[in-house]
């Protein structure tokens, strides 16, 4: 058998401020359970009966006794709720600068892709004192992405994105768990989150065997499932131009607007009827089944490597002639 | 046998498709099979009726259909068990449980669904019991509060189990008619099931914990012969965990993709259910105060109902707490929490409940002094199993895992140690109970010196329930009525 660790290790910005949230909590805790404890101890004793002819005296409900202990252990509840809630506001926003990392879960690997191009399985190798934002998905069924040195998790669900971000603040080797319940393998659904020293993890970097920039990979696929054929960079195609998408505001034909970000491409990929450019037929098939998941985020690397947004996507005039819906 | 596999760290007894089946039928018979119908079944039939001086329930043939349903619904999961498991965990989680898994998933949620039905019948038995069958003079105010909690409990039964009954069902048809509800590939939503599992699921949490609560308010009234403090607030508190319960299952979907703001809802609405629960506790401490305290086991078990729940009750606040749930959710944390609330809280209830009700319902004692013991016994063996489980789950260890790392063998030894404490605690009440229908002393009709109705019928009681029915003059818990000669104290 080995060591008896009673405390796990503070590897990330988060985990200081979490840890901190539980001292407050452990405090209040045990105040609570001491306090009852030791009344009851001492009711227990003091009131014990003494003969079984003992009939105690009536003793009167008080209505301030009452309010007293239900609005001090709310405050304190307060407390704990306005707490808890700032550090998952923080949880909730990943910096701009992220290194964005992507991850896939499946039964029963992990597989994560660096913009750079590396890939990586049940293993993630990222820089000390960066932030670094997951944008997770799984190919089956629900899993969770589970770092407990970085007290951070999010479940990773089939058919939409899910993003975390933490910045690792010491090197090492640390945990990666899969906290979701996902079948037969479930508990060797496992890996290591190796944080380097920066100048180590450029080397890393550097000397993988990667075949290009996820963007490259990402135009690759482009060209062999003859996206082009439609999506034309200068707009002309029978298809939106994707030139400057990434991030705009795309006008729908229902007249609603929705911003360009992974998820609505996406959608627009697997299910591209489910929303519709405005100007635009609905003639698109969908990609479901020809494109895996990590083909779907290389993809979308390649169309963010198309360029920051321009104006609003709107339809060519000559294209305007049976809005669909 | 789970907690033996989990002695060491990569699982020698079993493949992890047994131990996958293993917790999910430990899960789904404990939950829905053992603790839901546990209290309301086995005392709350019985005594319901007695300690409001009715003669029955209002529905003694739906009371009956009640019981077949639940026998039935048994049948559906032994049968799953037997032809070959259920590995989904008792949450049932899509799309694994409508897609991926291969295992009896239609079985078990039948038989689910049909003890569900069991369950809705029983309260709607006890709802309408408690409004049209009290005996004269039993205003609603002097009710015991096992009876308030029995028709907070109630109301769950049958304003949420409807909902799970339909969740059931949409799985049932996405499994077999591959109708797209949760399943992303057919066009579903998998946290959809979440949300409507939960909003069953959670409130089923008070189904199981709201009936000991009750338990507990009648064995600390008689063994310190005092009325409970703050009578009134300790009811309503009942029904406001009814209520409260009610909104909020989102908190188990802190991680699970929901909104901030969602988030920020759940935690903020689980801080209110908080607060009833704590009045409950700091009632039944306030009782104690100037009372004449006696330890019969009963009066043991409420006490280390009280300790156990306050723990229960206190880590529950972590996990309402967002930043903290996000480190513990899914972890061994959860796993101590709910069993120092379910184990801790709703077993203890029944026990306490069990032992001070055996005298009334078989008309002979319990032999006092090994009763004593084993509710030591499972006092000390239960902290030992799942004290440490908290400690595991700071530390990161996620539940459901049949293999773990190396590092958290410590703590799982001390918990598999301590599960052989608890298993022997339970053995020994077996023992003595079967002992004592033959050979234990014959009871009195009120051997406590309690003031419920259910005391002033002998012991057991006829099939009537009472030769004449009684007409109630008095609040419940006033101790003058049943101590003849009295010394006051206090």
């Amino acid at each position: 058998m080995g060591p008896l660790p009673l405390f796990p290790q503070e590897a990330s910005s988060f985990a200081p401020d979490v840890d901190h949230l539980l001292y407050y909590l452990l405090a209040v805790a045990v105040f609570f359970t001491v306090g009852i404890f030791l009344t009851i101890f001492y009711f227990a004793i003091r009131y014990r009966r003494r003969s079984d002819k003992e009939l105690p005296r009536f003793v009167h409900t008080g209505m301030t006794l009452e309010i007293v202990w239900s609005v001090i252990p709310f405050g304190l509840a307060m407390v704990m709720f306005t707490w808890g809630a700032s550090i998952f506001f923080n949880e909730g926003r990943p910096p701009a600068d992220a290194i964005p990392i992507y991850v896939v879960g499946k039964q029963w690997m992990w597989k994560l892709q660096h913009i750079e191009g590396q890939r990586e399985i049940d293993e993630l190798h990222i820089p000390v004192g960066r932030p670094v934002r997951l944008t997770m998905t799984s190919e089956d069924v629900i899993h969770s992405f589970y770092v407990p040195a970085f007290r951070t998790k999010e479940d990773v669900v089939p058919g939409r994105y899910s993003t975390t971000w933490f910045t690792p603040t010491k090197p090492g080797k640390y945990h990666l768990f899969c906290a979701e319940y996902c079948g037969t393998n479930h508990s060797r659904m496992i890996g290591w989150i190796y944080v380097m020293q920066p100048q180590d993890y450029q080397n890393w970097l550097n000397g993988g065997s990667a075949s290009g920039s996820m963007a490259d990979s990402g135009q690759k696929l482009f060209q062999s499932l003859a996206c082009g054929n439609c999506h034309h960079p200068d707009g002309r195609g029978r298809c939106p131009s994707l030139v400057g998408l990434y991030g705009s505001d795309v006008l729908l034909s229902n007249g609603a607007t929705v911003k360009a970000d992974d998820s609505y491409i996406r959608e627009s990929i697997l299910q591209p009827d489910a929303q519709i450019v405005a100007g635009y037929q609905p003639i698109m098939p969908t990609f479901q089944g020809l494109v895996t998941e990590e083909g779907v985020v290389q993809l979308i690397e390649y169309v963010k490597s198309l360029g920051k947004p321009g104006p609003p996507v709107t339809a060519t005039p000559q294209q305007v002639t049976a809005p669909h819906r | 046998m789970i907690r033996i596999e989990l002695l060491t760290p990569n699982g020698h007894l079993f493949s992890s498709d047994t131990y996958n089946k293993l917790f999910t039928m430990h899960g789904v018979v404990m939950i829905f099979f053992f603790l839901i119908p546990s209290i309301p079944a086995v005392l709350g039939n019985f005594f319901l009726p007695l300690m409001i001086g009715a003669r029955d329930l209002a529905f003694p043939r739906i009371n009956l259909l009640s019981w077949y349903l639940l026998v039935i619904g048994g049948l559906f999961a032994i049968f799953a068990m037997l032809a070959g498991g259920v590995d989904t965990g008792w949450t049932f989680y899509t799309p694994y449980s409508t897609t991926y898994s291969n295992t009896w998933v239609i079985a078990t949620a039948l038989g689910i669904f049909v003890a569900g039905f069991s369950s809705i019948l029983t309260g709607l038995n006890f709802i309408v019991t408690i409004h049209r069958m009290r005996a004269p003079g039993m205003t609603w105010f002097r009710m015991p509060l096992f009876v308030w909690a029995h028709y907070a409990t109630s109301l769950i039964q049958v304003l949420g189990t409807p909902v799970l009954a339909v969740t059931l069902v949409l799985i049932f048809c996405e499994r077999v008619f591959h109708i797209g509800i949760f399943d992303p590939a057919l066009g579903g939503d998998p946290v959809l099931f979440q949300h409507l599992f939960w909003f069953y699921s959670h409130p089923a949490v008070y189904i199981m914990i709201l009936p000991a609560m009750g338990v507990i308010s009648e064995l600390i009234s008689v063994y310190s012969r005092k009325p409970i403090f703050g009578y009134s607030f300790v009811a309503f508190s009942s029904v406001a965990i009814a209520v409260l319960g009610f909104l909020v299952w989102g908190h188990h979907l802190f991680v699970s993709t929901q909104s901030f703001f969602a988030g920020m809802v759940f935690s903020f609405l689980s801080y209110f259910v908080a607060i009833p629960s704590a009045i409950k506790v700091f009632n039944w401490t306030a009782t104690l105060y100037k009372g004449s305290i006696s330890f019969e086991t009963p009066m043991l078990y409420a006490f280390g109902f009280i300790g156990l729940f306050t723990i229960g009750g206190l880590t529950g606040l972590f996990l309402a707490c967002l930043g903290i749930d996000v480190h513990v959710t899914d972890t061994y944390f959860v796993v101590a929490h709910f069993h120092y609330i379910m184990v801790g809280g709703a077993i203890m209830g029944y026990l306490g409940g069990l032992h001070y009700w055996w005298p009334k319902m078989t008309g002979r004692m319990y032999p006092e002094g090994w009763a004593k013991l084993s509710a030591l016994v499972i006092f000390l063996g239960f902290n030992l199993t799942f004290f440490p489980q908290f400690i595991l789950g700071y530390l990161g260890m996620p539940r459901r895992y049949h293999t773990y790392p190396s590092e958290f063998q410590v703590l799982h030894v001390l918990s598999t140690a301590g599960a052989s404490v608890l298993a022997v605690g339970y053995i020994i009440p077996v023992i003595y109970f079967i002992w004592s229908l033959r050979y234990g002393a014959v009871a009195s009709s009120n051997p406590w010196g309690a003031t419920g109705l259910e005391w002033r019928t002998p012991s057991p009681p006829p099939v009537q329930n009472f030769e004449k029915i009684p007409v109630v003059t008095h609040d419940a818990y006033d101790y003058s009525t049943t101590i003849g000669e009295v010394i006051e104290v206090g």
